[in-house]
């Protein structure tokens, strides 16, 4: 079903908006990176964000689960929607909301004091609730979705840190899978990694669409346009262009987004 | 042209003259430093031969039974280190016990908790408590903590947990717990100090991977920056024992001086450093001063080997990804 609604999703009502982003402006201290964009994500899509470096493209996949704030001076405006609550609403604790989105790296950071497997499962263990038995079966479960399994069953109790760099990207993103998230944000994920392992890791994430919405921050167009079904482009901190990605890339809107593509394809 | 040449053959001399003597200086300079670093080295080595070679006496006489005996009489030329490393370890122990999750804690709250622009001033007071003379919290601890030792404290501790062995018989504030307590005090600054630094290599990818976990503040602390520095913590702990360890002039006015091996934390002691600060001015015969002399050694020995350790841990055992990161 995916396949056949993915060229004209926009105009279908049966497919459902996940993630609802309303002006949302992002800042550090008083200078605004991300300026007063808005985006509907679709349910079971990939979404691509590219544009120059320090565009405001991490800044803005890090405000949708509230991670941006954490650093010193930074702060949201704007709300982001996500199954009729606004994440930004006072009344929302942030670490609900994190639990609910997921979030992968631009580099494999598996926390280097626990093995593969305690890696998978240490957010449901954090949240409680699972028997020790339904945790390791989860962890397969995982392990298997983010297509590391058959690499990595005979060593789950080895440190993560021990993996292969692409091991350990698809590690943390089986890491996110546990909490069973809506949302899965990554900030460049294969930016640190070699060919093989980036291809590996496209597969996967054409293989998660099937169940979660997946928003991507690149710097590699080939990237957006083999794997994506939206790209939003981002000059500056503003939202330039946001449509489907064969349509962003074939016929682009905006004259800034067709100079960019052009330079970067040509 | 003849005056010309002259010139130029003067200046090329100058030239030569000065590109020699620059490279003679540099000659000088690092032969310099290089003796000057040694001379250090060697010092070391010397102080340590030295120091064998007067306790030689001692340990001819006693061998390695100096350390189990227990007796230490001056008068009848019995001399056992016992009773110093028994009060030693007791004290270092303890204050580390005391120190550890003060040090550890106020290093977190340091590096990750509290307000950004408190951070610095907190850091910094707790360093500046390394810097006061060991004489000032010798005193406080006489004029201050014995007292309430004996007053105040000791009371307590028998009403709620006197049944132990550690809180028997009368005390006079003068103790092993006075000098545990003090040494705490000035070992709080390097644990504090070492797991700041530690807990501010952690890489914040480690953070922000436990924050999109939805790990709680705490959660996070516990995640992302105790469990990867743990080896680290071990390692400042040595140093701070090290410090500890040799640490004397605070000790020796506070813990009694007394070379008497007992559980009770409450009753006076004595210390390797302790002693040897007490009795070496005043020791007469040749045994004696080169009984002192052996306990130096044994001192020097432990301090060197416990603060290697640590020194070895912190640098070796850091997790892997911090490298590779």
């Amino acid at each position: 079903m995916m396949d056949n609604t993915c060229n004209n999703k926009k105009n279908d009502e049966n497919i459902n908006i996940v993630l609802k982003v309303k002006n949302l402006s992002a800042y550090f201290a008083d200078n605004m990176v991300v300026k007063n964009i808005s985006i509907d994500y679709y349910e079971k899509s990939i979404n691509a964000i590219i544009g120059p470096s320090g565009c405001g493209k991490s800044t803005f996949l890090r405000s949708l689960n509230r991670i941006h704030e954490t650093v010193l001076d930074a702060r949201v405006e704007g709300n982001v929607i996500l199954d009729n609550i606004d994440i930004y609403d006072p009344s929302v604790d942030p670490v609900e909301i994190r639990k609910k989105i997921g979030m992968v790296f631009q580099r494999p950071n598996p926390f280097p004091s626990m093995s593969v497997l305690e890696n998978v499962i240490i957010g449901p263990k954090l949240h409680g609730g699972l028997s020790k038995n339904a945790l390791i079966e989860l962890a397969e479960a995982c392990l298997r979705r983010a297509a590391i399994w058959d690499e990595v069953k005979d060593k789950l109790n080895k440190d993560g840190t021990s993996l292969s760099g692409g091991q350990q990207q698809r590690l943390c993103i089986a890491r996110a899978l546990a909490l069973n998230p809506k949302v899965l944000l990554m900030d460049e994920p294969t930016s640190a990694l070699d060919p093989i392992a980036s291809a590996k890791i496209e597969e996967l994430m054409k293989e998660l669409k099937k169940h979660y919405t997946v928003v991507l921050v690149t710097h590699n167009m080939g990237q957006a346009a083999r794997i994506s079904d939206y790209t939003s482009f981002l000059m500056s901190g503003e939202l330039i262009e946001h449509s489907e990605t064969s349509d962003l890339f074939t016929n682009p809107k905006n004259k800034q987004t067709e100079d960019y593509i052009m330079r970067k394809f040509g | 042209m003849l005056l010309c040449q002259q010139n130029l053959a003067k200046k090329l001399l100058m030239v030569f003259k000065m590109k020699l003597t620059a490279k003679l200086e540099e000659r000088l300079g690092i032969s310099l430093m290089y003796i000057v670093v040694l001379s250090i080295i060697i010092l070391i080595f010397v102080m340590f031969i030295l120091l064998f070679k007067m306790s030689w006496p001692a340990i001819t006489k006693f061998g390695f039974h100096f350390i189990t005996s227990k007796e230490w009489n001056p008068v009848k030329e019995q001399f056992g280190a016992w009773p110093f490393l028994y009060g030693t370890i007791i004290t270092s122990i303890l204050s580390l016990m005391i120190a550890l999750p003060f040090g550890v804690s106020s290093a977190i709250f340091i590096t990750e908790i509290g307000p950004k622009k408190l951070r610095i001033f907190l850091g910094t007071s707790i360093d500046l408590i390394a810097s006061i003379p060991s004489i000032i919290f010798g005193m406080w601890g006489l004029f201050y903590l014995v007292p309430f030792i004996r007053e105040t404290l000791t009371p307590l501790l028998k009403n709620s947990i006197g049944f132990l062995p550690f809180f028997q018989g009368p005390s006079f504030g003068i103790s092993l717990l006075a000098a545990s307590l003090i040494l705490s005090i000035m070992i709080i600054p390097i644990i504090s100090s070492l797991c700041r630094e530690l807990f501010l290599s952690v890489p914040v990818t480690y953070k922000e991977a436990a924050l999109a976990l939805g790990a709680t503040p705490f959660e996070k602390i516990k995640l992302a920056v105790l469990a990867p520095s743990i080896t680290g913590i071990v390692g400042a702990a040595g140093l701070a024992l090290a410090r500890a360890l040799g640490e004397t002039m605070a000790v020796v006015m506070v813990i009694g001086n007394s070379p008497h091996v007992s559980l009770s934390l409450l009753s006076p002691g004595a210390t390797m450093a302790s002693i040897l600060a007490n009795e070496y001015a005043e020791a007469g015969a040749d045994l004696h001063l080169a009984s002192l002399c052996y306990m130096a050694t044994l001192l020097f020995i432990v301090t060197m080997l416990v603060n290697s350790i640590s020194r070895f841990i912190i640098k070796y055992f850091k997790p892997k990804a911090f490298r590779g990161l």
